[in-house]
């Protein structure tokens, strides 16, 4: 289904040492270990939105507020949310004796009170909500199979995936600015979400054609980018993927909706949303874990972000942190689920072009990420920090981000744009930026292949150094505590954030003795799909 | 009157005018195609035109690097540009400065403050991410930013002032139905003068409606309306800090 790169694995360019990387993947595990106690015990308002969501429930009310919402807000406000959604929706499914969308519509015009168990026994309900379960999973298998229907019949490009993004803010012109990056040579489209959307505890709905450097994620919107992407596949005889965000308020709802539309890759990190948008720590740990959950099942590629931690922070003094973060996504996704092939750990180009031999701290440390996740991926971003508003000049940049990355073999190649730091990419830019990747992809294709490493050179040395500062941090966190402690302690990215600050501490609940998340149960019960 | 100063565009001979121009139309690529770039370049104001490029870029649209000699000619001496103004500083700039001029970190709090529930404001200038490609006040290192959200009550917000040994204060209102942001801002403004603490913080205002002559009026340092960049609120305040310092 995707690309192997076993190649690679079978022959490492860097001699790590093999008892260090055992040693930092089991403080890593360790780490993720022990934040899994914390997300077992807890849910939240969004989490429980998703279920709905994946039992079929869609759109808004007359106040256009989603029902999702409204929903989870009437049983929130009865008392009775710490049970979890599917209990007493279930209940109202066998007493309006209708279809879920009609019973959501139905509770939200009060025409059936959520926890009226009158007339019912409890056995019907646990048999329909087991009934409602199958269905959601249903859903999650029905779209992996029609995504690897759709590659086999239309095989994927070659490894590094070419990812451009669109940004218009209206997706009728994003579709015509993804087509003309499919002619041009693109393996994956991102449609960049309008700024500030992750705030929102809420997705919102239907097509839309204003946005503020970016398009609105809804439902609709995925649906439509997906539709034309089809059809540019089917022409191209390449398969396209497409790319949202699952980040934010809403990271289950967004997987769930981005399983429906058969969506590929979803932006997901497990800390991301912690320091960069201030969203509570308890939120992004419980969400990120469903959302993930999602993933794994419908087959959907996650984007960590650790290319964030280098825009706040030096990219040689803090490479290490883009690791130790790789090593905790990892661990993390791990316990979601996830597999190799669709483990998009992320990194970045972002050393100053003024370093002496900054390309070859670059090379370090995508050829040490390449060995330390031989199987996955790896997300590989371009050039942002010391981007120059000289097109000239940050359009060479950017082609010795593409040598770095098809010579360390990396997974998801994030075109880097001439105009990065100006403005959303215009049609010619994204077609100037493949031009130069194709370039380079198609020249230097096996240069990694005949490449060793000079043994005790510069390269190998920088990558072993940054896995020791890695092991290091990764120590560090433990003996504070765990992941909750190091980020109040400002540990990533030089931001503190506090277990009960941010955003969406309200949603958070701790699950009662009768909770119960059936999708999660069944998700969790049947293990890793391969 | 000074001399007159014509200049036109330099390629390799002085007064030759020759641009580079790059564009993209939304035609098929054809020898049409081609002469429209050419004529729509001539129509520029251009002379001895070359499409040296053209390339399909996708279905119905193509792309065209063109040479042409710029006809228009202009005098120099009459141009008139104002250098940007002291304390037009970017990120690094701005970090640099504080390290050097006031040798500690900044401590900023930002609020919304009353029943205004609008974080839109406030989390462009202070979170990390930023506003229109630049950085938010999070993300500076010599910064300390306490963003406390909306609905925050003046009296909660110069208390949380209080508590980290605020330097700045910024208040964000969006909602200005019956004129709400006036009164916010003027019962805070209230409570800072009543409790003589109007001199210890920089105030700072900001929002859709929100210009430097109201904050000015309503006794605040500044005032910021849509599209300011989290680095002129940063520059604004680090200046009037040292100024104060002085």
């Amino acid at each position: 289904m995707y690309n192997a790169i076993q190649r690679i694995a079978s022959m490492p360019r860097i001699p790590l040492n093999q008892d260090q990387v055992l040693r930092v993947k089991g403080l890593a595990k360790e780490i993720a270990d022990r934040i899994q106690n914390f997300i077992d015990s807890h849910s939240s308002v969004s989490t429980e939105r998703t279920i709905l969501r994946l039992f079929g429930i869609d759109g808004t009310n007359d106040q256009e507020i989603p029902l999702p919402n409204r929903i989870v807000d009437l049983l929130r406000e009865q008392n009775l949310l710490e049970q979890g959604i599917s209990f007493p929706f279930s209940a109202a499914c066998l007493k309006s004796r209708r279809d879920t969308q009609t019973t959501a519509e139905m509770i939200d015009r009060g025409e059936i009170i959520l926890g009226d168990y009158d007339g019912i026994s409890i056995s019907k309900i646990r048999e329909q909500v087991s009934v409602f379960a199958a269905g959601a999973i249903e859903l999650l298998d029905s779209t992996r199979q029609r995504k690897q229907r759709k590659r086999e019949q239309f095989p994927m490009g070659a490894q590094p995936w070419k990812y451009l993004i669109v940004a218009t803010g209206n997706i009728f012109e994003d579709r015509t600015q993804a087509i003309s990056a499919v002619h041009c040579g693109a393996d994956v489209i991102a449609v960049i979400r309008t700024t500030a959307q992750s705030l929102l505890d809420h997705v919102p709905y239907g097509a839309t054609t204003e946005g503020w450097g970016g398009t609105m994620a809804t439902q609709e919107n995925f649906r439509i980018m997906r539709k034309s992407l089809d059809e540019a596949s089917e022409q191209a005889g390449r398969y396209v993927m497409l790319t949202n965000y699952s980040s934010g308020l809403c990271m289950a709802e967004i997987a769930a909706c981005a399983a429906i539309e058969d969506l590929d890759m979803l932006l997901n990190d497990s800390m991301y949303g912690i320091l960069f948008r201030d969203i509570n720590m308890q939120r992004t740990f419980i969400d990120q874990y469903f959302s993930r959950m999602i993933c794994a099942r419908a087959k959907i590629v996650i984007n960590t972000g650790e290319d964030n931690y280098l825009t706040t922070s030096d990219a040689i003094e803090q490479a290490h942190t883009v690791t130790a973060s790789q090593l905790i996504n990892e661990a993390m996704a791990r316990n979601a689920l996830i597999t190799d092939e669709i483990m998009g750990l992320g990194h970045a180009f972002e050393i100053s072009p003024n370093v002496p031999n900054a390309f070859l701290y670059e090379l370090a440390h995508a050829q040490l990420a390449r060995e330390l996740f031989p199987n996955a991926p790896l997300k590989y971003m371009p050039p942002t920090k010391h981007k120059s508003t000289d097109i000239f000049f940050s359009h060479s940049m950017d082609t010795l981000f593409n040598l770095a990355s098809v010579t360390t073999g990396q997974g998801i190649h994030l075109a880097g744009i001439l105009s990065e730091a100006i403005h959303t990419p215009l049609m010619q830019e994204r077609f100037k930026a493949l031009q130069s990747i194709n370039y380079v992809f198609g020249v230097a294709r096996e240069l990694g292949d005949e490449i060793e490493w000079k043994e005790d050179g510069f390269i190998v040395n920088r990558a072993k150094t940054v896995l020791g500062e890695t092991e290091k941090m990764l120590e560090e966190i433990l003996e504070l505590g765990g992941l909750r402690k190091a980020i109040e302690a400002g540990k990533f990215a030089n931001i503190i954030r506090t277990f009960e600050g941010g955003k969406g501490f309200d949603g958070v609940f701790l699950k009662a003795e009768n909770y119960s998340n059936p999708v999660m149960e069944i998700l969790s019960k049947e293990g890793v799909i391969v | 009157m000074s001399e007159p100063e014509f200049i036109k565009p330099y390629g390799d001979t002085l007064g030759d005018g020759r641009i580079q121009i790059s564009f993209t139309l939304p035609v098929e690529l054809s020898a049409r195609a081609k002469k429209a770039a050419e004529i729509y370049a001539t129509s520029l104001n251009c002379e001895n035109v070359s499409v040296v490029y053209a390339a399909k870029i996708s279905e119905g649209y193509t792309y065209f690097v063109i040479f042409a000699d710029a006809k228009h000619e202009l005098d120099f001496s009459k141009i008139q540009a104002v250098e940007a103004p002291k304390g037009n500083r970017d990120f690094y700039e701005i970090n640099a400065f504080v390290k050097e001029k006031i040798g500690r970190k900044v401590v900023i709090v930002g609020a919304t403050i009353g029943t205004d529930a609008h974080t839109v404001g406030i989390d462009a200038i202070l979170n990390m991410k930023g506003y229109d490609h630049d950085y938010g006040l999070e993300r500076y290192p010599e910064f300390r930013v306490y963003n406390l959200g909306a609905q925050v009550s003046s009296e909660d917000l110069l208390a949380q002032a209080l508590e980290v040994n605020a330097d700045g204060i910024l208040i964000s209102q969006t909602v200005t139905q019956k004129d709400s942001h006036i009164r916010n801002f003027t019962e805070f403004m209230e409570i800072l003068e009543a409790e003589q603490m109007r001199d210890r913080f920089v105030t700072l205002i900001g929002g859709a409606r929100i210009t430097q002559e109201l904050a000015i009026e309503l006794g605040y340092d500044a005032g910021f309306g849509p599209g300011t960049k989290p680095s002129s609120v940063a520059d604004f305040l680090v200046s009037r800090m040292v100024e104060h310092q002085s």
